[in-house]
């Protein structure tokens, strides 16, 4: 086992909304993004997290195992789990070799070229999140540039990796109608790779943890999208053939 | 002396089943194993409900909407409760399929002096009714009361542990429930039978030594004839002669019921369960759709028509009462599903019938739907049961793998989690202790925290600035053992007097005359106590003590584990009090008819009366705040999801809380997955896993707050939310501001 330590931000025992089924959820702390609608501002930074070895992040997870591979899986999110892609790769390998389990990525892919293809054998789904369309926008919206993500989805698709695509739904950030037909014909460009679409509708629980960091929150006023806007939204990813939920 | 009914009445009756042991004598159990056809398909044969069913539960709006703006419709005050103390009743006669009301009219409750006038009193003074002076003459001139019997031989120190809140919730002043008649044998044998077989063990004591033991059960046993000869009346009112069994499904539906509505005529118990007649009745109903005497909707109507009945089952109660035990209980528990111990399961057609009122009448939280939820349940019937759970929040799970090696396959739930084999056992309902206030106790020496008063005597307190759990652990072990003497103490002086006042006769004549019975204890505070013994253990808990020296408040520095997040370090604390106390418990030299001492940890939603009644605790919790409810981690406290925490909850072990151990689990739907046939196969799954991991009772509630929040704002809109507590679903509109709150925030946490 590796000695690298693995900065966690909490752990989930049973999330229903984070890929197939139940599933545990590492929660990894740090992220190089700045997401205006970011509703964990709190695990922007790795060192906040707490330090475990990866025995200990497999103890807490090893109690669950049976339960999981019946009723879903496990699943590593952030923060980015590629900002320590060397903990997290050890952590995906040992859960699919010691425990047997389902195992899936939460991802930006932002920095998917820091790892090897082989980093990525002991993923089976990857949830890849692609925040706008358009580079300019989502330069704006993330502090970050889009190409490496594009990339990324890319990449999936030659190693024919299945992912899900996850689209969060910002009233007057992210529901443009050209944004999301651009973003639709991208995906279905990718091929059977692509299992489904989760529109991620915005809210705002995470509002209060921008004020507990004395960080400037600017979607204050931004309302949750309307039931109509997403499944205009959902409408327009179908109108691609993609597969919605 | 009884007339045998002609034989071909039984040949008529018994048509088409095969029989057994149960042919000659009174064996439900076995005439379902014989019998049942257990059902392994989904819910696509339902049917609606019908224009009649509508109409009947429409008749009952505007009753049930001026009961809740009155908060009682209407009572009969000058009628004491018996059998046959008032003349048939209906919604509407001509419509109804299954009749039978409590008293001469729909919601309209009567009164029950025996369990005790003052509860009377105060009920009927609350609500805007007088006693009717003649009543009040007999129940204090010439008749005692179970009440009356109680406080003639309490203790001093019962009366002030009760007074305080370290013993609450105790069954002193009205019905003690908890007794589970077997209604089915009425159906299964006509009452005539069942005479003869009591009048059987009735002689077969003939010849005993008369001590006191074999007196009082000779004359329970005359009580019991009185009981069936007056529920034989009863019925006749209604037009029906019950001494013979029931020939159809519409009868053994009608059959039960009667046997049901006797009981709540006479018993105002905390809790009058029906036990777990479902799967009996699919015999029947099976029989009458082969024989092409009913159609599936008939079917429904009918079980939708007892189910509305069940639905109107009422007591009357002080506010008080009410606000102990939020909202308006009844806990007409139904017991659905489980397996044979064959390996069959006991999941019938009607089992599906039965949770199909959810839907044809809309949620509600009487009657008590329970499903007795078995690893090796068939599939379709998971899925069924969580579909409706999704959609309603009405249904609590329980552990039959767990229980049935413990009590056969023919159990029923009383109350919440009180299992016991139908018809063979009943219990002795003990509520429970305080068990975070006795803590606070062992700190300061038996003085209570709020009042100063002394309460538990021969203690002294802890002086020292930091607690060390030693010393702590220590004290808290003399002051249990002086808790659980007292507590045993008073459970004896309340079963002796309500078997002399306010025997169950109807129920008890359902029952064989040698019963096993259980002393049911109980503990609240659970997850209090235990974070607090794990903050004094693993962090420094500093004592903060008012100008007489008594320890008000705590301060705590550093971080301590607490129960729920399935970390061993606490929840071995709990563990190991739940065992402690149940020790103590029976380490006590005397239970009365020689109990058998159990113990629950189930608080149902008197959490938050409990907590309001206890002070500052070394975990941080602040005076007043409410307690979790039954096994519950404490609000909040369970960072790592609700997985983790019934991981948690699934170590207590069964085998020191065989009155049962609960835990509510609350979700929106969207936390269950994204999609309705996700969120059904998820919440499925993870039942599945809890009872696996030897958890006991679950409440399922899926909701959102946006709804709660609404329900707060404008209750006249939604008089039908459901929501599971601790233990049963209550009307949300029911509760208190503060219940509405305390479900809100235990529900919907902030978390990633």
């Amino acid at each position: 086992m590796t000695n690298t330590l693995g900065y966690l931000h909490s752990v989930e025992s049973g999330a229903a909304a984070d890929g197939p089924g139940v599933r545990f959820v590492y929660f990894m702390q740090g992220c190089l993004f700045r997401c205006l609608y970011c509703h964990n501002p709190d695990t922007w930074k790795i060192h906040a997290g707490r330090a475990v070895t990866l025995d200990e992040a497999l103890t807490e997870l090893r109690p669950y195992a049976g339960f999981l591979k019946i009723a879903g899986g496990v699943t590593v999110s952030g923060g980015e789990p590629l900002l320590q892609a060397p903990f997290v790769g050890d952590l995906l390998t040992h859960i699919k070799k010691e425990l047997g389990l389902s195992t899936a990525l939460d991802t930006q892919g932002f920095l998917h070229t820091s790892v090897p293809d082989s980093w990525f054998d002991p993923v089976d789904l990857v949830l890849l999140d692609i925040k706008h369309a358009d580079p300019e926008a989502y330069l704006k919206l993330t502090g970050k540039p889009l190409q490496p993500t594009l990339d990324f989805a890319q990449r999936l698709a030659r190693l024919n990796k299945p992912f899900w695509l996850r689209y969060v739904l910002v009233p007057g950030v992210t529901d443009g109608e050209a944004d999301i037909l651009r973003l639709a014909d991208f995906v279905a460009s990718l091929g059977k790779v692509v299992e489904r679409v989760d529109i991620l509708p915005f809210h705002q629980l995470g509002a209060f943890k921008w004020k507990e960091l004395n960080l400037p929150y600017t979607l204050e006023n931004t309302p949750p999208p309307t039931l109509d806007s997403i499944a205009h939204t959902s409408a327009l990813f179908a109108s691609r053939g993609l597969p919605i939920v | 002396m009884t007339v045998m009914a002609p034989l071909s009445t039984y040949d008529k009756a018994w048509r088409g089943f095969t029989d057994g042991a149960w042919s000659a004598q009174v064996d439900v159990r076995d005439f379902i194993q014989k019998n049942v056809i257990p059902y392994t398909g989904d819910e696509s044969f339902l049917t609606g409900a019908t224009a009649r069913t509508k109409k009947v539960w429409e008749k009952l709006a505007p009753l049930l909407k001026e009961e809740r703006e009155k908060g009682v419709l209407d009572v009969s005050t000058d009628k004491p409760a018996a059998i046959t103390a008032h003349g048939p009743g209906y919604i509407d006669k001509e419509l109804e399929i299954i009749v039978g009301l409590q008293t001469d009219a729909p919601l309209k409750r009567a009164i029950m002096p025996n369990g005790g006038l003052r509860m009377i009193e105060a009920g009927l003074e609350a609500y805007g009714f007088a006693l009717d002076p003649p009543v009040a003459e007999i129940w204090t001139k010439y008749r005692k009361s179970h009440n009356q019997g109680v406080f003639d031989v309490y203790t001093p120190e019962i009366l002030a542990a009760r007074k305080s809140g370290l013993v609450t919730g105790l069954p002193d002043a009205y019905g003690r429930g908890r007794i589970i008649g077997d209604y089915r044998r009425i159906a299964l044998y006509g009452v005539d039978f069942l005479r003869k077989d009591k009048l059987r063990e009735f002689h077969e004591l003939d010849g005993s030594v008369f001590d006191e033991p074999t007196l009082r059960l000779r004359e329970e046993l005359s009580e019991q004839f009185r009981a069936l000869d007056e529920l034989k009346q009863m019925a006749q009112s209604y037009g029906f002669d019950i001494s013979a069994p029931a020939q159809t499904a519409q009868e053994a539906v009608q059959w039960v019921y009667f046997g049901y509505l006797a009981a709540v005529k006479e018993q105002n118990g905390a809790a009058m369960s029906m036990g777990r007649v479902s799967s009996f009745l699919d015999i029947y109903i099976q029989r009458d759709l082969r024989e092409g005497l009913l159609t599936e909707s008939q079917a429904q109507e009918m079980i939708d028509d007892l189910v509305i009945k069940l639905r109107i089952v009422r007591f009357l109660r002080t506010p008080d009462y009410d606000q102990l035990f939020s909202g308006d209980p009844t806990w007409v528990t139904e017991s659905i599903g489980g397996m044979g111990l064959d390996g069959r399961p006991l999941v019938t057609k009607s089992s599906f019938r039965f949770l199909h009122t959810l839907t044809t009448l809309g949620p509600a939280p009487e009657p008590n739907l329970t499903v007795l939820w078995s690893s090796d349940l068939p599939r379709a019937f998971k899925d069924y049961c969580a579909k409706v759970s999704i959609e309603t929040s009405a249904i609590q799970y329980e552990n039959d793998d767990l229980m049935r090696p413990e009590w056969g396959d023919d159990y029923g739930i009383a109350c919440c989690v009180s299992a016991m084999r139908i018809g063979k056992q009943m219990q002795f309902f003990g509520a429970r202790v305080n068990l975070a206030k006795a803590l606070l106790y062992a700190i300061n020496g038996g003085v209570d925290e709020n009042s100063g008063e002394r309460v538990a005597h021969g203690f002294t307190p802890i002086t020292g600035e930091i607690l060390r759990f030693d010393e702590v652990h220590e004290k808290y072990d003399l002051l249990l053992d002086w808790l659980a003497k007292t507590y045993v103490t008073a459970l004896n002086c309340i079963h002796y007097m309500h078997d002399k006042y306010a025997y169950e006769r109807i129920e008890m004549a359902l029952h064989d005359r040698d019963v096993l019975r259980t002393m049911a204890c109980g503990i609240a505070g659970l997850s209090v106590a235990t974070d607090s013994l794990s903050a004094i253990k693993h962090a420094t808990v500093r004592v903060v003590r008012n100008d007489k020296g008594l320890a008000v408040d705590y301060a705590i520095e550093g971080d301590y584990p607490a129960y729920g997040n399935n970390d061993d370090r606490a929840d071995s604390i709990a563990v190991e009090l739940v065992s402690r106390f149940m020790d103590k418990v029976k380490a006590q030299p005397c239970f009365y008819r020689n109990a058998l001492p159990t113990q629950s940890v189930l608080t149902i939603t008197s959490n938050v009366v409990y907590g309001k009644k206890t002070g500052n605790t070394p975990d941080g919790r602040r005076g007043g705040m409410p307690f979790a409810p039954g096994a519950n981690p404490m609000n909040g406290r369970d960072v790592k999801g609700f997985v983790a925490a019934g991981a948690s909850v699934a170590k207590i072990p069964y085998a020191c809380a065989l009155d049962g151990i609960s835990w509510t689990a609350s979700a929106t739907p969207d936390t269950l997955g994204p999609t309705a046939p996700e969120r059904q196969r998820n919440l499925a799954n993870c039942l599945d896993g809890f009872v696996k991991a030897g958890g006991f009772h679950v409440n399922v509630n899926v909701f959102n707050r946006e709804t709660l929040m609404d329900a707060i704002a404008h209750p006249e809109l939604y008089p039908q939310l459901t929501v599971r507590v601790s233990g049963y679903a209550v009307n949300f509109t029911k509760l208190t501001r503060e219940q509405q709150m305390d479900v809100v925030n235990r529900t919907f946490h902030q978390s990633l």
